[in-house]
């Protein structure tokens, strides 16, 4: 139930970005746009990811029961290559799970439909692979 | 700084992220845990994930394929206009791209956003995923 109104609640924060400003919400897009210090993207997208991070204080101050944090994996030479690998794939397939899985999805594109399905299938494969090796026991 | 371009600038991103970043804690997506349990099919399998991209998708898609088409530009962004895709190809960088995405992201749990809301944790392996994605990206721009 909480995934649900979670979704419908990121699905309010595309529609007013879209609405008002024309963008889509790909946050690796927006991200790269703020290190790359894009001329077009930086400063909005300064302030989007900068929402992201006060989003959740506000939210730690209702006393909000949230579904935790626990990292399965914490062996730092898979922290940081997972961040390697996120990082220069989002870029070189343009795209992450709210560029092409929900806003490219939410267009109908055929591109971002194709996208989404390898990227959960690795995940699949990945977390498959991960047990079998002992890294991770979920 | 004018009205219109410190509501398109400023508010409305601020607005949106703040927003945002409160649907990905609720929906438990800055849980590393949840997200490789919903990767785990094969094993105790968490499908709570699909529920997420429904109900964002059930927003969003309105707004994308019928309310943004009533309009003639976004509401304060009137010389920019509403983004469209320009490219439509499969071609192989979206393959390579997003494999070695989904391979990066069921290794520890993170996709872009969730791991910058993470931060909040004050944790030592989100910040390290975060500085190694940040890293990443640059790369990507340079090779």
């Amino acid at each position: 139930m909480e995934s649900l109104l979670g979704g419908l609640i990121i699905g309010l924060a595309i529609a007013i970005l879209y609405l008002t400003r024309g963008n889509f919400t790909g946050i690796s897009e927006i991200y790269f746009n703020v290190i790359s210090i894009n001329k077009s993207g930086f400063l909005w997208g300064f302030f989007f990811i900068l929402g992201l991070i006060v989003g959740p204080v506000i939210l730690s101050f209702f006393s909000y029961n949230d579904l935790g944090f626990e990292m399965p994996n914490t062996n730092p030479i898979i922290v940081i290559l997972g961040g390697l690998l996120v990082g220069y794939g989002t870029q070189l397939g343009s795209g992450c799970i709210f560029g092409h899985g929900i806003c490219g999805i939410g267009r109908l594109s055929v591109r971002s439909m194709v996208g989404a399905c390898i990227f959960i299938g690795a995940g699949v494969l990945t977390v498959l692979i991960s047990k079998s090796l002992g890294w991770v026991a979920l | 700084m004018g009205g219109a371009v410190m509501m398109k600038n400023i508010i409305v991103p601020l607005t949106s992220g703040i927003i945002f970043g409160i649907g990905l804690v609720i929906a438990g997506m800055t849980n590393p845990t949840k997200v490789m349990g919903f990767f785990n099919i094969f094993g105790n399998w968490d499908p709570s994930l699909i529920f997420v991209m429904v109900g964002a998708i059930a927003v969003s898609m309105p707004v994308f394929l019928l309310l943004s088409k009533k309009m003639s530009a976004p509401l304060f962004n009137k010389e920019g206009g509403f983004n469209q895709q320009l490219n439509k190809n499969i071609d192989s960088p979206l393959i390579f791209g997003s494999s070695i995405f989904g391979i990066g992201w069921a290794l520890v749990g993170f996709c872009p956003g969730p791991a910058i809301s993470a931060l909040t944790q004050v944790d030592g392996n989100v910040f390290i995923f975060f500085i190694a994605m940040s890293i990443g990206m640059l790369i990507k721009k340079r090779f």
